[in-house]
């Protein structure tokens, strides 16, 4: 008899980032460094 | 023996002192609750992505800057954030609004390239041909003049010396070839619009 229902639910797609915006973020994280001039805090990305 | 979790609090830590891994951990931990929780106010994979994204950005710069007020729960934290940025997204949205490619109508189907369509290629060619055989049925002088002017891109001075005629002559000749293909495009009702 053929099988009538599954163990997986219908809607199996995971709702999580994909995988390259996970990597900018970490590639983005590692880039970024804060420079204090003058007690201001600037934002520079490493090339 | 089993090992305990390194708490949320450990970890934003670690990242502060410059453990870049500590951030993997804190995305890997809570990136389904969070895109999850931005996913069921947008409904839009796209812009899910995009609102993730700006939150942890949002995240990472504070935490950079030394910004961070640990009183507060991290996860509750990045919540607020998200939703911020949820609210900033519905707003832009409003004042701009898309199209999506899911309805009858499609976007795509307005806007061109810029290049012509197998179709009006075709249709192009047609025309051409047509072009080409009422030509063949105009005087030899007139349709020499065109055949020169047109196909060859001579200018009128050009045309005079290699057929031996005034330029009037030769604009006069292109003159009536003209009308006399107009004349004979009317009298079989061809059309010759693409």
């Amino acid at each position: 008899m053929a099988q009538l229902y599954t163990e997986n639910p219908l809607n199996s797609e995971q709702l999580i980032p994909r995988n390259e915006t996970i990597r900018f973020l970490l590639d983005y994280s590692k880039a970024l460094y804060v420079v204090e001039i003058d007690s201001q805090k600037l934002d520079c990305l490493l090339n | 023996m089993k090992s305990t979790p390194i708490s949320d609090a450990q970890l934003v830590n670690n990242y502060i002192n410059g453990q870049e891994s500590a951030l993997s951990v804190l995305i890997n931990r809570h990136q389904q609750r969070l895109y999850g929780f931005i996913f069921s106010k947008i409904q839009n994979r796209d812009a899910t992505e995009d609102v993730f994204q700006d939150t942890f950005i949002k995240v990472i710069r504070t935490l950079k800057r030394g910004s961070y007020n640990e009183q507060g729960k991290f996860l509750p934290w990045v919540m607020r954030i998200a939703h911020n940025l949820i609210i900033d997204y519905f707003r832009k949205n409003n004042r701009m609004p898309k199209f999506n490619n899911r309805g009858d109508f499609d976007i795509f189907d307005v806007l061109s390239d810029g290049t012509a369509s197998i179709e009006s290629q075709i249709v192009n060619g047609q025309i051409a041909n047509h072009l080409r055989v009422l030509l063949e049925e105009l005087p030899s002088e007139q349709k020499t003049v065109i055949k020169m002017r047109m196909y060859q891109d001579l200018s009128f001075k050009d045309i005079s010396e290699q057929t031996g005629v005034s330029i009037n002559t030769a604009l006069g000749r292109m003159r009536y070839g003209l009308i006399n293909l107009r004349k004979m495009i009317d009298k079989h009702n061809i059309s010759l619009t693409n």
